[in-house]
């Protein structure tokens, strides 16, 4: 078999994505040049996907710690407390490069990894949430594109069981080559029973356990630490094929392998497969393990060594489990029809050995593979960026009709509904979901308990691409602001950066500056970062995606009998606006649909303020005070009141003036942080008014709702324009594309 | 009355049924797995929605050929009942309990949405509490919903009273835009001749809970515990 390898040389490993400086020091770290089968792990190891080697010095920024965290970064995923014996356990992360390179396997096992990911540390999955970037939706390849990403989330999620309750969908040019796919899956686990990747006490036996290995997916991982150019299609088959009833099967077998107490760690082979299962659980626990490569079950004749550890066949895990308690594994697993195959041991030499046939074919360090290069590269702000923030947006003149503005950005696609996406997916299985998708955040109750729990996702990739670090900290805000919308105390978030090249200085530095942002924003907010990923290299021919960090949140309501959602409820109920008034247009949808303009400033961010304002809504839908509860996000207040106008079961109409220093298309478009529509029933308004003076935020009553038709008053300005054509437009506005 | 939920290799609406059952019907109930012909100690066996078997063949068709699937025949013809929800509709039909297939939807997508139901046959013992064209809200979630027969066989069912739910719209219209899926004659429902084995593709276990939506699946077992008479008002047991 070794004859038939190829010889290990420097463009070898070049080949493998690595550098020479690198090779250099796999060779110092072994003491010799290394095998065939060894430079395959350290190719996938060392890739900017496992590794995190050019972001890992800037993620030591982000704030990991609170009082109700169980799990911060560097397991499967993070975990927070949510009382009476419950964790939640949640991550978010991209599938971007396979997606592109095929859209329905590419989506469907981004949803398959992420709920491992979940179920590996114990919990049950009870919702996912995709967060998903495209071009324009009117190109027919962009078309194909969202329609083979949905189809793919639609039946990975849908045969497995896991409610999509969430995420969204917004379009930019600049993710025609690049289309960014980021999953995010929550679970629920017993606080006490939270299972972790750990290859503890030596002899114990490491199981294989899942689907068969095939030559699927090998270097997936390298292929998502590089650009994409015109030869990208032909990296088809490293993406890998899903199969999501052998997905439920695993979690029911591993669920109830757990409960039986043989287990002592696991986790999921994802991105380089068993090569990083068999080096990361070992190095975490500081021992070795040692494996029959043999042994893995194959369903394809004659692969190597190399292509068995690299590849990245789906729905597998490896399982260190208690000595003597080999059987009651097998057993489990035997019953859901699965393979559970006892590999190797956990061993203390603190070495990765890999044998085919006794032989020996790899024996590394796991510290050597699981700790890889860190770099620290220079960052320096774009050249261009002086001049797009320059630009005065009220230069541009203002909109003839007030009204027609508003039905045109209805029916933007990034603001329009996603109904023609959600009504593909599965929002109920569980019948845990109080409230389904189409609100700023969507709420699952905890049965047995008066909890729910509030998630959302959000990411502003224009935002970000104007101001980096206050972009991304607007991102943490709002993403905070939706599950407070629904009277949720935020516990923690997971983010998913996607960003270009970290080989480009300007690229680094819009993402060392997000990092920052979102460091500042969750300081000031108390809520940590339980781990995430990073995706660089979204790019295709030089053109880099917008700087994209998005943020998944998880929040806890004392109280699911307490709820608000974003629609008018009846007609009669005074409309409050809260939060500052400062508003921009920079990067702001209006621009954007409007004027085809991605420039500008963005409004400024008061965290302190941010922090109140979402404490008061809280506190309001908690009272039980509020109907309605609405962020207002893309394209401003106008819009915020539309949507609320034209979401609910029945459309209602409102009449509403809105402060004005400026211009009308400033007030009525402007977008900035902290602000929130609310409603509240007329006799509730004496005590709405109470709360709100102790809070110390600015608002203001801002109207009524009822009506056929949206009504707003801005300075000299009247928008007026009927319900059922913003309906119209914003049912429409995507669906339109897809039909 | 004593429930047992089937449980195939991919079944996920399990959980929901027995929850609905224990929860908030408090009636007793158990889960059946599927290699399991002995079902003596229950009265209703419900099969639940999901994927079992990936549907990677046919929706149902691998389940239909089950063990449990296998017994269910001998069940009904000494007094049992048979509830088969979404995949469970689909494993009825492919084991031969229920005639009719259920096929790819007409729009070729998932659908997962709230529909209306109108109420054909209020003789059966899942409807017996309703009243003739009652129209109830349950939501769908399926790909393969699409029902479908021959004319002749179409002709035996109306003739015997077997089609029990039908799409229709809110005030209990049967029309073409309200069919979700493309459906024969805007069929959700099927029972057997004698009412025992009732199939449909909505989820009533989802209907179950106010904050869920509403509560007119909790109709379909209310009906067969007889706790329901006619105008909706509820018996002591």
């Amino acid at each position: 078999m070794a004859g038939a390898e190829p010889k290990v040389t420097l463009d070898l490993a070049r080949g493998l994505g690595l550098t020479a400086e690198e090779y250099d020091r796999i060779i110092q770290r072994l003491g010799r040049e290394p095998s065939y089968t060894e430079l395959g792990l350290f190719s996938a190891l060392w890739s900017e996907h496992c590794a995190y080697k050019h972001s890992r010095v800037f993620l030591k920024r982000l704030p990991t710690s609170a009082p109700h965290l169980l799990q911060g970064p560097g397991e499967n995923a993070g975990i927070v407390d949510i009382g009476d014996g419950w964790a939640v356990v949640f991550k978010i992360e991209s599938h971007n490069h396979p997606s592109f390179i095929e859209p329905f396997q590419g989506a469907a096992t981004g949803v398959g990894g992420i709920l491992r990911d979940i179920f590996t540390m114990g919990a049950r999955p009870i919702a996912i949430l995709d967060s998903l970037r495209f071009g324009d939706p009117a190109d027919p390849k962009t078309r194909r594109l969202i329609d083979g990403v949905v189809s793919g989330i639609s039946w990975y999620g849908n045969c497995f069981g896991c409610p999509t309750v969430g995420g969204e969908i917004a379009f930019a040019p600049e993710y025609a080559g690049n289309p960014l796919v980021n999953v995010m899956c929550v679970g629920l686990v017993c606080a006490d029973r939270i299972f972790r990747a750990k290859a503890e006490g030596v002899g114990n036996p490491v199981f294989y356990v899942g689907n068969k290995t095939g030559r699927d997916g090998i270097h997936g991982a390298t292929m998502a630490s590089a650009t994409f150019d015109e030869g990208s299609e032909a990296k088809r088959p490293t993406v890998q094929v899903g199969d999501p009833f052998t997905e439920k099967l695993l979690l029911e077998a591993c669920l109830e392998v757990m409960q039986a107490g043989a287990v002592v760690g696991i986790q999921d082979m994802g991105a380089a497969g068993l090569a990083c299962c068999t080096s990361e659980m070992p190095a975490r626990s500081g021992t070795g393990m040692d494996v029959e490569i043999s042994r893995v079950p194959q369903r394809e004749t004659r692969m190597t060594p190399y292509e068995i550890l690299l590849s990245e066949s789906q729905e597998r895990m490896l399982l260190v489990a208690e000595r003597g308690r080999e059987d009651e594994v097998r057993r489990v697993f035997a019953k859901w029809e699965l393979d559970a195959v006892e590999i190797g041991r956990v061993t203390k030499d603190g070495a990765l050995t890999v044998r085919q046939h006794g032989e020996v074919v790899a024996a590394v360090p796991v510290d050597a593979l699981a700790d890889g290069p860190r770099y620290e590269k220079p960052t320096t702000p774009p050249a261009w960026l002086a001049e797009v923030q320059a630009f005065d947006p009220l230069s541009l003149p203002e909109p003839s009709d007030y009204g027609e503005a508003l039905v045109k950005l209805c029916a933007a696609p990034t603001v329009a509904s996603k109904e023609w996406a959600f009504r593909q997916y599965d929002q109920q299985v569980g019948t845990n979901t109080l409230v389904l998708p189409g609100s700023d955040a969507a709420v699952l109750r905890i049965k047995g308990t008066r909890r729910a729990i509030a998630v959302s996702t959000d990411g502003n990739g224009r935002h970000v691409f104007i101001d980096p670090r206050r972009g991304a900290a607007m991102a943490v805000c709002e993403a905070a602001r939706n599950v407070a919308c629904s009277g949720a105390r935020p516990l923690g978030i997971t983010d998913c950066m996607n960003f270009g090249s970290p080989e480009r200085p300007e690229i680094l530095w819009q993402f060392a500056e997000a990092i920052e942002g979102i460091a500042e924003a969750c300081r000031a907010l108390e809520v940590p970062v339980v781990g995430g990923n990073v995706s660089f290299y979204n790019e295709t021919l030089g053109q880099a995606v917008l700087p994209t960090p998005v943020i998944g949140v998880v929040g806890v309501v004392a109280d699911a009998g307490r709820l608000a959602t974003q629609s008018f409820k009846a007609a009669g109920q005074r409309i409050a606006l809260l939060g500052p008034e400062a508003v921009s247009l920079g990067g702001s949808e209006y621009l954007w649909a409007l004027h085809g303009r991605l420039a500008g400033r963005l409004a400024p961010l008061d965290l302190e303020m941010e922090r109140r304002v979402q404490a008061a809504v809280r506190a309001a839908v908690g009272a039980g005070l509020v109907t309605a509860a609405h962020d207002c996000a893309e394209g401003g207040v106008a819009v915020a009141l539309a949507e609320s106008a034209v979401t609910g079961t029945a459309p209602v109409g409102c009449e509403a003036s809105v402060p004005a220093a400026a211009r009308a298309d400033l007030a009525l478009f402007g977008e900035g942080p902290s602000r929130v529509v609310m409603t509240a029933e007329p006799a509730r308004v004496r005590e709405f008014e109470a709360l709100m003076a102790e809070s110390a935020i600015p608002w203001r009553w801002i109207g009524i709702t009822g009506g056929e038709r949206v009504v707003i008053r801005a300075a000299a300005a009247v928008l007026d324009v009927s319900v059922d054509r913003l309906a119209h437009a914003w049912r429409s506005g995507f669906e339109r594309h897809m039909a | 009355m004593r429930f047992g939920v089937v449980v195939f290799p991919g079944t996920w609406s399990d959980c929901d049924f027995h929850y609905v059952i224990s929860e908030v019907l408090h009636e007793p109930v158990k889960y059946v797995w599927h290699r399991d012909r002995n079902l003596a100690d229950v009265d209703c066996v419900v099969l639940p929605g999901g994927f079992s078997y990936g549907d990677y063949l046919r929706a149902g068709a691998v389940a239909g050929k089950s063990p449990v699937v296998d017994a269910l025949g001998e069940f009904v013809a000494r007094g049992g009942f048979v509830l088969g929800s979404c995949n469970g509709f689909q494993i009825l039909c492919e084991g031969g309990l229920l005639p009719g297939v259920l096929m790819r939807n007409e729009c070729l997508q998932y659908r997962c949405q709230s529909t209306h139901l109108v109420v054909d046959n209020v003789d059966t013992p899942f409807t017996r509490g309703l009243r003739p064209g009652q129209v109830l809200t349950m939501p769908i979630s399926h790909g393969e919903g699409k029902y479908f027969t021959d004319p002749e066989t179409l002709r035996t069912l109306k003739a015997r009273r077997q089609i029990v739910f039908r799409y229709a719209t809110a005030d209990g219209q049967v029309v073409r835009a309200a069919n979700p899926n493309g459906s024969l004659e805007n069929i959700a429902g099927v029972a057997s001749e004698d009412g025992h084995v009732l199939g449909l593709m909505p989820h009533p276990e989802r209907a179950s809970e106010t904050v869920m939506g509403g509560t007119d699946g909790l109709l379909l077992f209310q009906s067969l515990l007889g706790t329901l008479v006619e105008d909706g008002t509820f018996l002591k047991r």
